[in-house]
């Protein structure tokens, strides 16, 4: 097990390595000057000449990588000042140390994809594996035709629909909002109920499916016949057999998923109006903040990294028969 | 012959080619393995149906221009505007449900006043478009890869897999946006306006380079498998070339994964696209665009909730015909398969 996590948590740091390089030529080298685009429309030589300097901007590109990631293990002086140690480099349009704004905006996409995954992860699995059970009859085609709907459904249109309905319909809650845990917990439960529901509507059709698919396909497996002649119950084969097998291959989406909504569930904060990482990503795309973007993008797969690792490691808990080596 | 095999997609062992285009006058009725599949298509009424309206929506993406002539309105002039009464003083429609009347079929949109019929079609042509291009350039690369990955193998596997890794580790919806005005910016100078036709452009660049990896790790495992059947053997034990292996003992065999997954990947790009657009990183005003109404439909929704259900419910149309599509391709190609 420990060969294993220190084996891949190698590759995870290639492949982050990687990526960020790609990441920051993409951002800093192709477009003819960052400093031009920090700068907005209207800008004179001058302001550029001083923003390269204060960016260090008139250095080599492979230098100025090396100053970036070095500046996130040791902190980083610049010509405004020094940024202690996880530096990610000030905005382009705040100038505030981005790695602040990524602080205070990460709470808020963890809500969002935490509730979220906990409420399409428990009813997609249950409708999945009530499908499955019931395979055939009205309540299996029932949930198969709501999932084939719930496919198609993106969370821009149900999002908008929901807060017309709830918000300004019915009264019943109020515009979503971020309020921490910590602070308030009933009003994070309150502000956050619509966005995670929205949010799950748009995952509950795929688990299901999936999920209801990896059953039928376990209850047919030997192990579970030999089961059942041996005279277990009916009962015990469905969750103690078939369920641990079904289970692999949805914690390893599920994994997935959950990587990349940490990145920012950017649809869902823009329709939800949350100021999370997606948001913050979106925004800074349209400022053209680069120290910003690039290091939503590396929060963002080192998230997916990270939640690839967690599942395989998990994977051997739930099927034995994977071995990590 | 494997029995029921897991992955849907899996082809019977084929037919090699040639053997049923070649006939022979001992052959009583040959059909080719796309009769059968038409044959087998055709009698199934959902697939028939759903069919139907995939092409409805292309057919109203390419007549774009011909239905806004026939009913007599474009998506750019703001007809609420140029005439008075057809809006009240806060930009809403005047009339119920949108403004709906027999001259604007789907109402009128809030604040400038267009018509959201030609609006909405002209939007599903472009995003259409986009998609559409994406996903061939998505498919077309997938095999390349895929077919070369899995028929090569060796060190050439390893690097190609290994790169596929990597892009699938790139954060795709975060990519999508941060990328595309970098690349903007490849084409234009900051400082300048970007045409539209380099938006789109832009657009099917960005949702190509990072959309090919599914099929082409389907493909290469397809081919690993088919590598070692015995046509396969038999084919180059006659001295048959690569190129000849590739094309005509692989690839009629590799039709199906390749159906099945690009009727799954072009709704996919559209509701991409349209995600895109939404939060305002894809195409822009004026174009008529399909994801922007949802966007301009969040901002009216309190007070004309009307204007985003066209939009809306063109799209469920849309993904839920393909996916159905996609589902009877793959069991008209394999009928062994349940659903």
């Amino acid at each position: 097990m420990l060969r294993f996590l220190l084996r891949r948590s190698l590759g995870a740091i290639v492949i982050v390595l990687l990526i960020s390089a790609i990441t920051f030529f993409l951002f800093f080298a192709l477009p003819s000057e960052p400093a031009l685009m920090s700068c907005g429309k209207n800008c004179t030589p001058d302001a550029i000449a001083v923003i390269n300097k204060n960016l260090g901007l008139d250095q080599p590109v492979p230098v100025q990588y090396w100053h970036y990631m070095s500046g996130i293990v040791t902190g980083r002086d610049f010509t405004v000042g020094h940024c202690p140690a996880p530096c990610f480099g000030y905005s382009f349009s705040n100038q505030q140390p981005v790695w602040g704004t990524i602080v205070d905006r990460f709470p808020t996409t963890l809500s969002i994809t935490l509730g979220g995954a906990a409420v399409f992860l428990t009813v997609g699995v249950g409708i999945g594996m009530l499908a499955a059970a019931f395979r055939g009859t009205w309540i299996d085609k029932f949930f198969s035709s709501l999932s084939l709907i719930g496919n198609a459904l993106q969370i821009y249109f149900v999002g908008v629909i929901a807060l017309a309905v709830f918000v300004s319909g019915l009264h019943w809650m109020d515009n979503p909002a971020y309020h921490p845990i910590t602070e308030n917990p009933v009003k994070w439960f309150t502000g956050m109920l619509i966005p995670w529901l929205v949010l799950s509507i748009i995952f509950i059709a795929n688990y299901s499916r999936m999920t209801r698919s990896q059953m039928i396909e376990q209850l047919a497996e030997d192990h579970v016949r030999t089961a059942r002649a041996k005279g277990l119950s009916r009962r015990t084969v469905f969750f103690r057999y078939a369920w641990r097998g079904a289970m692999a291959p949805i914690v390893t989406i599920f994994g997935i998923d959950l990587g990349s909504l940490f990145g920012g569930a950017i649809i869902t904060e823009f329709t939800f109006s949350l100021h999370g990482l997606g948001r913050l990503a979106v925004s800074s795309v349209s400022e053209t903040d680069l120290p910003t973007l690039m290091a939503v993008m590396l929060v963002g797969c080192t998230a997916i990294v990270v939640a690839n690792i967690v599942v395989d490691a998990a994977y051997a808990f739930i099927d034995p028969r994977v071995r990590l080596a | 012959m494997t029995s029921a095999s897991r992955t849907p997609s899996q082809t019977p062992p084929a037919v090699p080619s040639g053997a049923a285009e070649g006939g022979g006058p001992a052959a009583p009725e040959g059909r080719s393995p796309g009769q059968l599949m038409w044959r087998r298509f055709k009698r199934d009424r959902p697939g028939v149906v759903s069919a139907c309206v995939v092409a409805f929506f292309f057919l109203v993406a390419l007549a774009a221009p011909l239905i806004s002539k026939v009913y007599g309105k474009d998506p750019t002039t703001t007809y609420g505007i140029d005439r008075p009464g057809l809006l009240n003083e806060f930009g809403y429609p005047v009339k119920p449900n949108g403004g709906i009347s027999g001259d604007f079929w789907f109402g009128i949109e809030p604040t400038l006043g267009r018509d959201v019929l030609t609006q909405l079609v002209y939007g599903i042509r472009t995003s259409l478009l986009i998609a559409a291009a994406a996903t061939v350039l998505c498919v077309l690369t997938g095999i390349l890869i895929g077919v070369t990955a899995g028929y090569v193998g060796g060190r050439t596997d390893y690097f190609l897999g290994r790169f596929i890794d990597l892009l699938l580790a790139f954060p795709s919806q975060l990519s999508f946006i941060a990328f595309t005005p970098v690349v903007y910016s490849l084409f234009v100078s900051p400082n300048k306006e970007t045409p539209t036709y380099l938006r789109v452009l832009t657009l099917i660049l960005v949702l190509w380079v990072l959309g090919w990896m599914g099929m082409a790790r389907l493909l290469r495992g397809q081919v690993l498998s088919l590598r070692e059947r015995e046509f396969v053997e038999a084919a180059k034990v006659t001295g048959a070339s690569p190129w000849r292996i590739i094309t005509k003992e692989l690839l009629p065999n590799l039709w199906t994964p390749i159906l099945v997954q690009s009727t799954l990947m072009l709704p996919t790009i559209v509701t991409i696209e349209a995600g895109l657009s939404f939060i305002g990183v894809g195409i822009l005003e004026p174009t008529p665009d399909w994801g922007r109404m949802f966007a301009n439909g969040a901002h009216y929704y309190e007070s004309d909730i009307t204007y985003i259900f066209f939009p809306g419910l063109a799209m469920i149309a849309f993904v839920v015909a393909f996916n159905l599509l996609g589902d009877s391709v793959r069991d008209a190609f394999d009928p062994r398969t349940a659903r």
